[in-house]
């Protein structure tokens, strides 16, 4: 078959698109492409809060619950550092993603409204880039006070009766400071927030939408909000009313 | 009734804008939007002043030609209705309205309220159509059709292009309007040979344009006077991950090994 000049442009261009790295790059740019990307981290990112909930909700089990289940997540040793890669990767995707889409949907409306009237949106789904970005600079904090123990050396070198790291009394200690339970309870409502519209939106990025499943859907995001706020800020609520005892 | 009207009046694209304000009494509650700015622009060119520029044709709510966020809303606070069909009635005697143009980096202000909406004219070139040798009209039937895949069809075919979904936006996207273009084919038998290169081209003209990324905000389906459902840009969705992960060829002639 005669084929034209069009035609040879346009198989060149099939060719660079089927190439992998040309169509992968292709689709996580695009924007529903990077919307998969924000929804398949986030649901990570939800998988390992929902986790990571759990498992301290043990310090009201007491000190050797909480510092046994410390011990064994250390004894897990490359599987916890294949979680802790893929976390770090999941939450970069997120951020750069996020922070990009942000960028150019700024850019998309340069001249804005005198005027403009929500019909729908709340105030969760437009402040998702600023309580995501508050959450960021809440994980940092985080991991320097309780993972790495920079911002509190001497409460991180405690050791159990058993010669454990003692999670507990770290916890403890950490949480009877006021100005840092709040720190975590407030990033927590912020947590909530970024879930309320998150955890139901991802649904609908992911393509699913479906009148069966449409009210349930739109209850997650609100409910994993609520569960997440809730359960987390009841650790240092129980520690600064005393329900929670030091060792 | 009496109403001060805002409106948002620029020479050209080059030239800033201001909104500039109209004091109105003894308007009719039975006029339609525009016809009540048709008297204001009657008595504008009387005084020799630049009558307001806006887009209009058939008034009655299919051109989608009436493009003017009223109030911070596209086409007014009314539900289901572009402007020419939005008559005084739904204001309050003694209302102040504010009358902006669509705002989109992808849609250009030309003069007054009139923007240029050629953007969705380029995504429909790529793909809002159904390729075909032309010969004999086919036999009305010949194509079995359920009577859901039709309405389905049908509920996405009612967009009429008006670009409230991307004034809307508070991203500016135009993501409700790409999936009804899309799925008015793909509900149907006749759309399938090129489902995936039509989703996949559309959606990569619609993000060229400059238009941005859909966050699920949901304000076009509010805004939408057609009342295009949402459900569609989550299958739009679904037809562009399969277009790009699944699908290997695009530019409409597939390639053979070697
Ligand atoms: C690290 C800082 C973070 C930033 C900058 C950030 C930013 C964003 C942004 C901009 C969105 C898009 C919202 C939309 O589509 O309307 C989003 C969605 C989302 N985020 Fe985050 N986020 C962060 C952290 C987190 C964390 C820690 C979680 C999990 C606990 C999370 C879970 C989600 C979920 C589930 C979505 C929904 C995805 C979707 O709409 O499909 N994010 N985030
Ligand atoms: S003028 Fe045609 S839809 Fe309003």
């Amino acid at each position: 078959m005669a084929s034209t000049v069009a035609n040879d442009a346009n198989l060149a261009k099939v060719a660079k698109q089927n190439h992998a790295m040309g169509w992968v790059r292709g689709f996580v740019t695009s924007s529903i492409g990077a919307k998969y990307v924000m929804a398949a981290s986030g649901l990570a990112l939800v998988g390992f809060v929902l986790v990571h909930m759990v498992g301290n909700l043990q310090v009201f089990l007491g000190w050797e619950k909480l510092n046994a289940y410390a011990a064994f997540l250390k004894s897990t040793g490359s599987l916890l550092w294949v979680a802790r890669i893929g976390l770090l990767v999941a939450v970069l995707a997120h951020i750069v993603s996020g922070l990009r889409l942000a960028y150019l949907n700024k850019q998309a409306r340069p001249v804005r409204y005198r005027k403009q009237t929500s019909m729908h949106t709340n105030v969760f789904a437009r402040t998702m880039a600023v309580s995501g970005l508050i959450v960021v600079a809440f994980i940092v904090y985080h991991l320097l006070h309780f993972t790495l123990g920079v911002t509190n050396p001497a409460d991180y070198a405690l050791e159990d009766p058993l010669g454990r790291h003692d999670v507990y009394s770290m916890v403890v200690r950490g949480f009877q400071q006021p100005l840092v339970s709040a720190s975590y309870i407030v990033a927590m409502a912020l947590v909530g927030m970024h879930l309320s519209h998150g955890a139901t939106s991802m649904f609908q990025s992911l393509g699913l939408n479906h009148p069966k499943y449409n009210s349930l859907f739109s209850k997650v995001g609100p409910a994993i909000g609520v569960l997440v706020f809730l359960g987390n800020i009841s650790m240092p609520v129980a520690v600064l009313l005393g329900f929670i005892q030091p060792r | 009734m009496n109403i001060t009207l805002h409106v948002w009046r620029q020479k050209s694209a080059r030239e800033p804008g201001k909104l500039v304000t109209y004091k109105r009494g003894d308007v009719s509650p039975d006029m339609s939007f525009l016809e009540m700015i048709d008297v204001l622009n009657e008595e504008l060119a009387a005084k020799g002043e630049e009558p307001i520029a806006f887009a209009h044709d058939c008034r009655e709510g299919i051109c989608g030609s009436c493009s003017m966020m009223i109030d911070g809303m596209p086409h007014g606070p009314q539900d289901l209705t572009t402007t020419c069909q939005l008559h005084m009635r739904t204001f309050k005697d003694g209302a102040e309205i504010t009358v902006e143009p669509w705002r989109a980096a992808a849609f250009p202000v030309v003069k007054d309220l009139i923007v240029d909406r050629e953007a969705f004219d380029r995504i429909i070139q790529q793909g809002g159509f159904v390729s075909v040798n032309t010969g004999n009209a086919q036999d009305a039937n010949a194509i079995p059709i359920s009577k859901e895949a039709a309405d389905k069809a049908f509920e996405a075919a009612a967009c009429i292009g008006c670009g409230a979904c991307v004034a809307a936006c508070p991203n500016a996207s135009a993501m409700l309007f790409v999936s009804a273009k899309v799925a008015q084919m793909a509900e149907l038998p006749q759309g399938q040979p090129e489902r995936y290169r039509r989703a996949k081209k559309m959606v990569d003209q619609h993000d060229a344009e400059g238009f941005g990324a859909c966050r699920n905000h949901y304000e076009c389906e509010a805004a939408c006077p057609k009342g295009i459902s949402v459900r569609y840009i989550a299958q739009l969705n679904r037809d562009y991950l399969k277009a790009s992960v699944a699908v290997a060829e695009h530019a409409g002639r597939s390639s053979g090994p070697g």
